[in-house]
């Protein structure tokens, strides 16, 4: 066992009794059962399947508290830049995995969006009938952030309602604990045909590493829709493991849009479960890394149910000698006809010792469906670089128009236009190039 | 204005032009014909800088500077503008988007400030109506989607934009209807004038009814075997190719 397993094993018994909802008996169980499992398990290694391409041991090695304070001296002007500036929205704001309520605007009146603990003490029932409904037992990060999650966002949405603006959820890292290991955990429920937009970051503003092991549970009950954004651009000392797991009902429409362009290491496990008809399930996203750094997407649809859609689009540009792993897994059930699958992911290589692995994976036993899946390994086309060259646009403008327009159909469906304007910028950036129309 | 000198030119180690001599001033239409596989469009592409191509032997001088050291975006700054056969696709960025950056970055390159926008937008309103191009085709992505027809005159909409002092057509004729045709010709010959000069590979005759040569020059096995007025693109209509491929056997 890694020494940080047994820190997290000793660290759950001085912890178990303080921890927000530890008077929830049900609550209390899951911790306890979860945290076997974990000691039983230990952390995945490059021998188990599901992290073949992505080591883990570097990160983990490193010695984290995992009992944090939160940090009282971050202002707003530290947070700012973070936020979509231009737009107002609700905010929740996390520090060292402590709610800020300073920082933050929350609201009980039509709907609520707080805080995960605020929900354990108020809403027991709520809490009995969705945690870890959708996130399974049994897999080490789960497992363990069930174990020691004892806050985030909470975020429900009545039936018939629309939020009126976003929602962002920012988790923020400082220096006050040191190299941090921090377990958060968002239980988003959205009533029959609600609306919510959201938008989720996790930063670390100060000097010192650190390892987030985030939970997101997204229930879409019949005809809702909802639209969650993932915006990756964390410090480079920073890692993070995320969980999102999103449960859909009939007729349901959900997007979750997961945009990597910061961070040492970063693994999304996304899964999307398909529990009624006609649904509509839309992953997509945008990596783009340098020197140093991984970003691992593993992708889950789960089609139960007859009649529903899903499309997945991921294109990533790799610098450097960075690393990207894209696993795609599509499952159809037997019961499952006139399912339609769409799944591509499409990377171009544009270090020199760059490396992507993509493996799409389906798995289909009914028998009148409709499911594709592509994947791409390139570098830029010569011909449309001659084109653009030809036309008096200099080689490197060129090559980041052509990767900025090979990027940017992945950010189709954002509704956002503040966001959409925000990655474009941060794209560009990237890039390295200055292209006025993309702003 | 361009003077090639025996040019000779290669793409993996197939010797394609085998020394090309020609010269093109200011306010003259060339035609440059021949059959397939003569080296019409390795030309245009020597001509324009595609590094694909490997320049063997000879020159390439424009306005007294010599081309050949010069990359595409530097020899587009002098004035250099080639219409593609095959224009690309590019997804995600709208021909209005394009287009402001290739003037602003020649611009840049030219050591001159950005286009106001306002001039931007309503030199490409008359540039655009100039082509009898719809407005909404401005905001589309470039090329995307585009048929035969709609490509080529963004082609011709591109060059009236960028103003280039030569201008290579690259059977621009080819995929074209009799309308599209007459547009795509009509928007060339508004933008002539005594200061720029216009290159047309084709293998036919009909664009130049509406587009007329002051020379024809008839291309084959990498060698200008043939020069002459417009008549000679007549002939070359009625007769074919044969007796030049005969002539030069």
């Amino acid at each position: 066992m890694t020494d940080l397993a047994q820190d997290l094993l000793s660290s759950f018994l001085v912890a178990e009794s303080q921890l927000n909802g530890s008077r929830n008996l049900g609550v209390v169980s899951l911790r306890k059962k979860a945290m076997d499992r974990f000691e039983q398990q230990g952390f995945p290694t490059t021998r188990d399947e599901e992290w073949k391409y992505t080591n883990l041991k570097p990160v983990l090695k490193q010695d984290y508290r995992i009992l944090l304070k939160g940090d009282d001296a971050v202002s707003f002007a530290d947070i700012k830049k973070y936020l979509l500036s231009d737009l107002d929205t609700y905010k929740l704001v996390f520090i060292n995995g402590k709610y800020s309520s300073w920082l933050s605007e929350s609201t009980h009146q039509s709907f609520d969006i707080c805080t995960f603990a605020a929900a354990l003490n108020k809403y027991p029932d709520v809490i009995g009938d969705f945690l870890g409904k959708a996130a399974p037992a049994g897999t080490t990060f789960v497992d363990l952030n069930t174990a020691f999650a004892d806050d985030g966002a909470f975020v429900r949405i009545k039936r018939n309602q629309t939020v009126d603006k976003p929602i962002e959820i920012l988790y923020l890292t400082t220096d006050e604990n040191g190299p941090a290991f921090a377990q958060n955990r968002n239980l988003i429920i959205v009533e029959q045909n609600a609306e919510v937009q959201i938008v989720e970051r996790h930063q670390n503003i100060g000097t010192q590493p650190n390892f987030t092991n985030f939970v997101s549970e997204v229930f879409a009950a019949v005809d809702a829709r909802v639209s969650y954004y993932k915006v990756q651009n964390d410090a480079l000392h920073a890692s993070l493991v995320d969980n999102t797991h999103v449960v859909q009902e009939r007729g349901s429409n959900v997007h979750v849009g997961t945009y990597s362009f910061g961070g040492k290491l970063v693994r999304n496990n996304l899964h999307f479960y398909a529990d009624g008809e006609h649904t509509e399930s839309h992953m997509d996203g945008v990596t783009i890394i340098d020197d140093g750094q991984t970003v691992d997407h593993h992708t889950l649809v789960d089609h139960r149910e007859p009649n529903c859609y899903s499309r997945e689009l991921y294109k990533g540009i790799y610098l450097g000698n960075s690393h990207g792993v894209f696993n795609g897994k599509v499952m159809v059930r037997q019961k499952a006809q006139k399912t339609n699958a769409f799944q591509q992911n499409d990377n171009i290589l544009l270090g020199e010792r760059a490396k992507v692995d993509t493996k799409p994976q389906l798995e289909i036993f009914a028998d009148d469906v409709k499911c594709s899946h592509g994947c791409t390994i390139g570098q830029l086309d010569k011909n449309a670089l001659f084109y653009l060259r030809s036309r008096g646009i200099p080689k490197k403008e060129a090559e980041g128009l052509m990767t900025y327009a090979f990027a940017s159909d992945a950010l189709e469906y954002v509704k956002i236009p503040q966001l959409e304007k925000r990655l474009n910028r941060v794209i560009t950036e990237k890039l390295g190039i200055n292209l006025e129309f993309a702003l | 204005m361009l003077k090639i000198k025996d040019l000779k030119a290669q793409v993996e180690d197939n010797q394609i032009l085998n020394g090309i001599n020609l010269d093109i001033n200011a306010g003259e239409v060339h035609a440059i014909m021949g059959p397939n596989g003569s080296g019409k469009s390795t030309l245009s592409s020597v001509i324009a800088g595609r590094e694909d191509y490997e320049v063997t032997d000879g020159a390439i001088d424009f306005d007294g500077e010599d081309l050949l050291d010069l990359d595409p975006e530097e020899r587009a700054l002098k004035g250099i503008f080639l219409s593609f056969q095959y224009p690309v696709e590019i997804p995600g960025v709208t021909v209005s988007n394009f287009i402001k950056t290739a003037i602003n970055e020649s611009r840049k390159g030219r050591g001159e400030e950005p286009m106001e926008a306002r001039e931007m937008l309503a030199k490409m309103r008359e540039k655009s109506a100039l082509l009898e191009m719809d407005k909404s085709y401005l905001s589309r992505s470039l090329n995307e989607g585009f048929s035969g027809g709609e490509k080529k005159r963004n082609e011709i909409f591109q060059m009236a934009m960028l103003e280039p002092k030569l201008a290579i057509l690259d059977e621009t004729d080819s995929g074209l209807d009799i309308d599209a045709l007459r547009i795509v010709a009509n928007g060339v010959n508004k933008l002539r004038s005594k200061d720029n000069a216009v290159v047309i590979i084709t293998h036919y005759q009909r664009l130049l009814d509406y587009i007329k040569p002051d020379y024809v020059h008839v291309l084959y096995q990498g060698k200008i075997v043939k020069s002459g007025g417009p008549e000679l693109a007549h002939e070359l209509e009625e007769r074919g190719y044969d007796w030049i491929k005969a002539e030069n056997a």
